[in-house]
């Protein structure tokens, strides 16, 4: 959960440098509430990119969310409307990771799994809301020369390694990292929706067109492409 | 070029609509809909690994307009070394910590 202060921090920084409103930045980290999409459209909107580019990337930067909504589904069923919506937006990688992870293997009630997911997404929440503040206010006092703004793709790669959980995942990793170092240079910053596409459509042919087996781990996925 | 606030904030809630949406797809679809294919679930397994790595890749290397490849040692050795401790220890604070830790050290001494 700590993970999330340096996030939220250079969120907040750098939403202000591509021009957004302090105010804005919090709201969007209270309406959007996922770093890693907001990190992406706050680069691509100070660069200037097409409105349409900054919204179709970030919604792909949160398909897994796709991914997320259908593996804990199971755990929702019996939740009321109000309730799963509540728990829908507070679904984020880390949230996601504590619930599967508690809820894996014995049946929790109803109770228990609604106020311990919730809890634990709910105070990630405030952390994030908080830390992005903070950003807003400490704005360009943080020394240049401490490359705060690395922590971002390292929190990514703390996310990526366990992702390529098996052969198939990480060829997909692999796919679509060395697609997105050229990609980088496509016009309108198209470049990380390409390479997540290509990554996946690669994914899914071999998937579809070899009997390679799903969940080995071969203990050699890398993180680097 | 910059946007004005009101394409911003148009941004924004645009975002925020479609991430709920993706959130709540299979939550409120679950019970409706038998079960989800399985084939839609081996796709969707393997979209983190493929927006991640679209993000993680191009923020160490770059590739110059004369395509020569550009990665600075201390990124490329921090972001080899954090790998190694996310895989380890599965643990966001302790990779952002080495990987930030690495990066300075390095930095320093190149």
């Amino acid at each position: 959960m700590l993970g999330v202060v340096p996030f939220g921090l250079i969120t907040g920084i750098s939403a202000l440098d591509a021009g957004f409103g302090a105010l804005q930045t919090v709201a969007m980290s209270v309406v959007i509430f996922a770093g890693a999409s907001q990190l992406a459209l706050i680069e691509l909107v100070g660069d200037g990119a097409p409105v349409a580019v900054v919204v179709v990337t970030a919604a792909v930067v949160n398909l897994r969310y796709l991914m997320y909504s259908a593996s804990i589904a199971p755990y929702f069923r019996d939740f009321s409307p109000p309730w799963k919506w509540l728990s829908a937006y507070a679904l984020t990688d880390q949230s996601y990771a504590v619930a599967v992870t508690e809820f894996r293997g014995d049946e929790p009630g109803i109770g228990r799994r609604r106020w311990y997911y919730l809890g634990a997404a709910l105070a990630l929440w405030a952390v994030w809301v908080v830390s992005t503040a903070v950003g807003v206010v400490v704005g360009g006092s943080v020394p240049p020369g401490l490359s705060l703004e690395f922590a971002v793709p390292l929190t990514f790669l703390a996310l990526l390694v366990p992702s390529l959980k098996d052969r198939l995942s990480g060829l997909v990793g692999v796919v679509a990292g060395g697609v997105a170092i050229p990609a980088a240079a496509l016009p309108l910053d198209l470049g990380l929706v390409a390479a997540a596409l290509i990554g996946l459509t690669v994914g899914v042919l071999v998937d579809t067109f070899t009997d390679w087996p799903a969940d080995e781990r071969p203990g050699e996925t890398e993180g680097e492409a | 070029m910059s946007y004005d606030a009101t394409t911003l904030w148009g941004i924004v809630v645009a975002v925020g609509l479609v991430t709920l949406a993706l959130r709540l797809s299979f939550i409120l679809l679950f019970g409706r809909v038998d079960d989800v294919p399985a084939r839609v679930e081996r796709t969707l397994e393997l979209v983190p690994a493929a927006v991640l790595a679209a993000l993680v890749v191009p923020a160490i290397v770059a590739l110059e307009p004369s395509g020569a490849v550009e990665a600075e040692p201390p990124k490329v050795i921090a972001a080899v070394v954090a790998a190694g401790v996310a895989w380890r220890t599965e643990n966001v604070l302790a990779t952002i910590a080495v990987g930030m830790g690495v990066l300075w050290l390095v930095g320093a001494v190149v």
